[in-house]
């Protein structure tokens, strides 16, 4: 019986920036193909390193990345990029055309594909990610919600095998968060790997079914998400802070509510209030 | 009378065809914690720019109506003036962060308003101290984290003691632990010092509860300003799509099936402080 290599494997990697400030410490990690993983920890704790190790943008100074079976060590960062689809937190990092079609159009281009293809796929993208109304305006014009939807689009449209992203719900209302988890979703349905980096404890609870936590430049716990998150030790070392359910079931408890330790989700929170106040009213 | 008073103004960008401020009628009072809610492209960041003169005056665009603050008409009063009632951090503190290093960053407003040279230092030591970036003094801009950036920006601005002081998404790139702890932080100040505070934040699970205020917004125009427990208990809210807090999605879909009467909580506080009034009548 032949078992499924890792998609990524990460092996032994440090890395200290130029400044000797250690961002990464023996990191160990692997990724099979078509998952969704969520990566999580405090300001600093090395997670952004940690991601753009795997297109190249951060040459580990020990350890090797393999990607796909092969050491990326050799392959530049445009080659990676076809392969690592990385969204930047900060989506002005990453925009810098005059306007929101030519972004598109300008990430179509590395495709290799004719000038017709790349203009029709263009008002494709810009139509899929509702973004067809500000085509002719200036990415700097946007709204942070709209430039950020930008940046998402002008790689996913590139189609790379794995999708990394860094805070993808920040500074995002309720429409955009729902549209980005059908994207995910979507993604997901095609084989797509993906990667999330975020301080979102909600959105990782209810979308995310793995996540590692990072403290210090080390992977501190590796799991399923509501376990990980839940572990108030954990949560602790990570500078988190437990999710709203959690939290309010400790709460419950101490005024003699007894709210039992697998209820995560706000819709098994309001099912057990339900029935603690049904049960309430008909004692009354 | 108001510390900002908005008269049926307007505004739009040059570039722009549709007005993203539409008949703003607003009255914004001393010592409030005001929470600015509403999809991206609301026109929040835009209403944001129109409380310290950044419009019309910075912003090339159209405007009718006027907005006063401290008695001062925005359209008419130097923005370095105004700078000295209302402080603004945006949204993407790199933007804003322009000196050599931490320290010069945040002497350079207390400079430019002629502050004396003992209060300087004075002031320096306790704000880097609340905001625990007394070991980034040294460092650049451009070597700090984005959770540290967003620190030394609300420093910066906070040193100046402003009357209001209005955060455009100032939690989103900041770790839980420390979102939580600046929140609390703000509070603080606002009822130490009489100072309103405005925000406008996506995550209402952790801003909800210290809010006073809450001033919705649709399409360029303000649908609601009114106290925290009267928006999150009306039609507007309940129909907008946004972040709403868990603990609000809890206690709606109760009071949605009868098993809940009162006001909808906006903290899990709240939330115990009513079901334990149930247990206690229980055992009576």
């Amino acid at each position: 019986m032949t078992y499924p290599l890792p998609q990524i494997i990460l092996n032994e990697l440090d890395y200290s920036y130029p400044n000797g400030t250690v961002a990464l410490r023996n990191i160990n990690l692997n990724i099979y193909r078509g998952e969704l993983v969520g990566i999580m920890g405090m300001n600093g704790a090395g997670k952004t390193t940690l991601i753009r190790t795997l297109n190249g943008l951060i040459r580990p100074s020990k350890g090797t990345v393999n990607i796909e079976a092969e050491n990326i060590e050799p392959k530049s960062i445009g080659e990676l990029s076809k392969i690592v689809g990385l969204i930047f937190q900060n989506p002005q990092h990453q925009i810098f055309s005059n306007t929101v079609e030519e972004e598109i159009e300008f990430s179509l281009k590395s495709l290799n594909l004719n000038k017709e293809k790349v203009r029709n796929k263009a008002v494709e993208v810009l139509k899929t990610f509702n973004l067809a109304k500000y085509q002719d305006r200036s990415p700097l014009n946007l709204s942070g919600g709209e430039s950020k939807k930008l940046a998402i689009a002008s790689i996913v449209c590139r189609d790379p095998k794995i999708l990394v992203f860094d805070e993808p719900t920040l500074g995002q209302d309720a429409k955009e968060i729902s549209f980005f988890t059908n994207l995910l979703k979507e993604e997901r349905e095609k084989g797509k790997t993906i990667l999330i980096v975020t301080h979102n404890i909600e959105f990782a609870m209810e979308y995310i079914p793995r996540t590692i936590l990072m403290a210090k430049g080390r992977i501190i716990a590796d799991g399923v998400t509501k376990k990980v998150l839940s572990n108030q030790y954990l949560v602790e070392k990570s500078s988190l802070v437990l999710p709203q359910t959690r939290q309010f079931a400790l709460r419950l408890r101490g005024i003699g509510i007894e709210c039992p330790d697998d209820i995560f989700s706000k819709v098994e929170m309001k099912d057990f209030l339900a029935n603690y106040l049904k049960t309430k009213l008909t004692e009354a | 009378m108001s510390l900002i008073t908005y008269n049926n103004f307007h505004f739009r960008y040059k570039k722009n065809k549709e007005y993203q401020l539409n008949n703003i009628n607003l009255k914004i009072d001393k010592n409030k914690f005001i929470l600015l809610c509403g999809e991206t492209g609301s026109g929040k960041t835009t209403l944001i720019r129109s409380m310290n003169g950044l419009i019309p005056q910075f912003y090339p665009g159209y405007y009718k109506g006027n907005v006063i603050v401290n008695d001062k008409d925005t359209s008419e009063t130097p923005i370095a003036e105004l700078a000295r009632d209302v402080g603004i951090v945006f949204q993407n503190p790199e933007n804003q962060l322009i000196s050599m290093d931490v320290e010069n960053e945040i002497a350079f407003g207390m400079e430019n308003l002629g502050f004396p040279k003992e209060k300087m230092r004075e002031k320096l030591i306790n704000i880097t101290k609340t905001m625990e970036i007394e070991h980034l003094l040294d460092k650049a801009p451009f070597e700090l984290s984005g959770g540290e950036e967003q620190r030394v920006a609300i420093a910066s601005v906070l040193v100046l003691e402003p009357k209001i002081l209005i955060l455009d998404e100032p939690l989103s790139s900041l770790d839980p632990y420390m979102a939580e702890k600046i929140i609390f932080l703000l509070k603080k100040i606002q009822i130490e010092t009489n100072t309103t505070i405005i925000i406008s934040e996506h995550r209402m699970d952790l801003i909800l509860p210290v809010v006073d205020e809450i001033i919705l917004m649709s399409n360029g125009s303000v649908l609601e300003h009114d106290t925290k427990e009267k928006i999150i208990n009306g039609k507007t809210f309940q129909d907008l799509n946004l972040n709403k807090p868990i603990i609000y999605s809890i206690f709606f879909q109760l009071k949605k099936e009868n098993l809940f009467k009162e006001k909808i909580p906006a903290s899990i506080s709240e939330a115990i402080t009513y079901l334990q009034k149930i247990s206690n009548y229980q055992v009576k």
